[in-house]
């Protein structure tokens, strides 16, 4: 075995291990050892992905001493080392963009709490990635919950209590769900690991056996992730949410923590069912519809909001239902579009969010959107950066989001016709919708007008305009050098069955 | 499908899923948060009841070796039972945080109903 193998396990062990440290330190160190720690392990999951890519075969690592149908595992695979990238990436951006304001929104002596569940939360989010074991993965679902719970509330007001309190609750329901479902699925194989429950269920659905309880088990995780990942009808806690939290939060919240189930529920497609039994049992059509639904109901959302951070966050539910769409396409090409759309949104997203607070500070901290005519002349960085936020979420070529539409496209054309004809109406339709209010915004922070507030002052901003920049090359990195992150995906959706 | 023997056979199976839809019936629909949380307690238990009776096999006793009997026949399996254990760690803390950021909205809003709670922030905005 080769020491990078090494890599999933110590990435994951790291994160918890720092979250134990950053309780003893105050905030300033806190702060730097946790951008240490994340770095490192972007670094480390770099090496692992390159190494992947050499080697082309995925592996898997014993966890303890008991081989497989008893121990526990994890497994690796370029698709992977791939999303453990990009999430160090996103989320070190996302926590150096709203550096100034969790110093701030965050009670004095409190901050080294707010490092505390960003490792608890990246390190759930790797064990999400990287596990080979479907009750692993659901206890590392919890606690990726609870920590995004106190994401949402270290900001304290009544808004934040209240958004956290429904965003447990309709996590809790998903989670109920999505235990009942590995139970059922525990039961009618015999198995926890990904692997031997796959053989299992291949057996099951070539003899006809249990076909009832299988459907269901189905049916219960592909739900209960949905509503985790706020699919539309599921999607009430989400704007409150990501528009009162802090914004690193609201980032991180938007682009890593739905997207962390996402991978799982892909994953669980391929390596716990099969993507063969998941087709005939037809639930993806039912995700497939929401998906579409939300697409329009979202941007509709966005269009009548008055708040720029409520109008980014009903447009991240159109946007996931953009990600079910093509999971619900049902077709190779229609995963490489979603995990595309993943990357494509996580970058776009946080990318909006840092930026909009940027926009908000220099409007005496409102909101709303008289109060922000104007605004991308008083931080001129924020306005470029949102205008290029905003031309990726509507697909302009050149950014990342042009790419996903395009691969969107392609794989919806690909399709039979009954899908075919209602993705490509829905697609042009949100992408209307999308411009709509993506270009009202970016239309009124460049309307001209004298305003009584101050322009961005120039100290303390350089953490700010780093990470913008960093984002707005990430943004044009993914639009303009797709093949080869494409080319990635596939590889990796190749390793998974 | 014969419907009747199945049913009378599994009857723990049909109570734990029973109490699985009452729980979460009342997680989604109750307007006390109290009562929310009694749901989420409600629906977990449900679903170790149905582990617990999947793990269960007629006849045999607890995997803990005594008297130095150790045939794999003796005793039933050990793995649900370590399940219902981490879920019910998990289940713990959940509740928990839960009931902290009850007492948080109560000491603020001095109710439990999560609809006024909504009614009293939009009047707390304008």
């Amino acid at each position: 075995m080769d020491f990078v193998q090494n890599i999933p396990f110590f990435s994951i062990l790291l994160s918890l291990f720092s979250g134990t440290v950053t309780s003893m330190l105050n905030g300033k160190w806190a702060k730097r050892v946790n951008a240490f720690v994340i770095a490192f392990i972007g670094v480390m999951s770099a090496v692992l992905l390159s190494y992947l890519l050499r080697t082309k075969e995925s592996y898997t690592f014993m966890m303890g001493h008991f081989p497989a149908p008893w121990g526990n595992e994890i497994r690796a695979g370029v698709l992977e080392a791939l999303m453990a990238l990009f999430f160090c990436v996103i989320m070190l951006l996302s926590l150096i963009g709203g550096r100034a304001h969790l110093e701030e929104e965050i009670a004095p002596g409190k901050q080294n709490l707010y490092y505390i569940l960003i490792n608890l939360l990246l390190s759930s989010l790797l064990a999400l990635i990287y596990t080979n074991d479907l009750f692993t993965a659901y206890v590392f679902v919890e606690i990726n919950t609870i920590s995004a719970c106190g994401l949402i509330m270290i900001r304290q007001n009544g808004h934040t209590f209240e958004a956290a309190i429904r965003y447990m609750i309709m996590s809790l329901l998903g989670s109920g769900l999505l235990l009942l479902g590995i139970c059922i699925l525990y039961d009618c194989t015999g198995h926890l690991l990904m692997s031997n429950i796959k053989s299992a269920v291949t057996v099951m659905s070539i003899m006809g056996q249990y076909h009832v309880p299988l459907v269901v088990a189905i049916a219960f995780i592909c739900v209960g992730l949905a509503i985790k990942s706020a699919l539309f009808p599921f999607h009430a806690w989400l704007p409150n949410a990501y528009g009162y939290s802090t914004a690193s939060s609201a980032a991180i919240l938007s682009s890593l923590v739905s997207k962390g189930y996402i991978f799982l529920l892909i994953k669980i497609c391929y390596r716990v069912i099969g993507w063969q039994v998941i087709l005939d049992s037809k639930v993806i059509h039912i995700l497939f519809l929401f998906g579409l639904c939300g697409m329009i109901m979202g941007s509709l959302s966005a269009i009548q909001e008055n708040d720029i951070r409520r109008m980014i966050a009903f447009s991240s539910i159109a946007q996931i239902g953009y990600i079910y769409m093509g999971i619900g396409l049902g077709t190779f090409e229609g995963m490489t579009a979603s995990v595309y759309h993943i990357l494509s949104h996580g970058a776009t997203k946080s990318l909006l969010f840092i930026a909009a607070v940027g926009l908000t500070d220099v409007s005496g901290k409102s909101k709303k959107f008289i109060d922000l005519t104007g605004a991308a002349y008083r931080n001129k960085f924020a306005g470029i950066a949102f205008t290029v936020g905003s031309l990726s979420m509507v697909g302009v070529p050149g950014f990342s989001g042009f790419i996903s539409k395009l691969l969107f496209g392609t794989a919806c054309v690909q399709n039979t016709p009954y899908k075919m004809l209602p993705t490509l109406i829905c697609l042009g339709i949100s992408t209307i919708l999308n411009a709509i209010y993506f270009m009202k915004t970016v239309i009124r922070i460049y309307t001209p007008i004298k305003s009584s507030y101050d322009k961005m002052p120039v100290k303390k901003t350089f953490g700010y305009v780093g990470a913008l920049v960093c984002f707005v090359i990430l943004n044009i990195v993914l639009g303009m050098c797709s093949t080869p992150i494409v080319s990635m995906i596939q590889t990796g959706l190749k390793m998974f069955s | 499908m014969e419907f009747g023997p199945n049913l009378m056979a599994n009857y723990g199976e049909a109570v734990s899923m029973i109490l699985f839809a009452i729980g979460f019936t009342n997680l989604l629909l109750q307007k006390n948060l109290i009562k929310k949380i009694i749901g989420l307690n409600i629906m977990d238990t449900a679903t170790y009841l149905f582990l617990a009776l999947k793990g269960y096999i007629q006849g045999r006793t607890a995997p803990i070796v005594v008297n130095g009997v150790q045939e794999v026949e003796a005793y039933i399996n050990p793995i649900p039972a370590g399940l219902v254990l981490t879920g019910i760690v998990v289940s713990v803390s959940v509740s928990a945080l839960m009931l902290s950021l009850t007492i948080r909205l109560y000491r603020r809003y001095h109710t439990l109903d999560l609809d006024e709670i909504s009614t009293l922030l939009k009047k707390e905005e304008n």
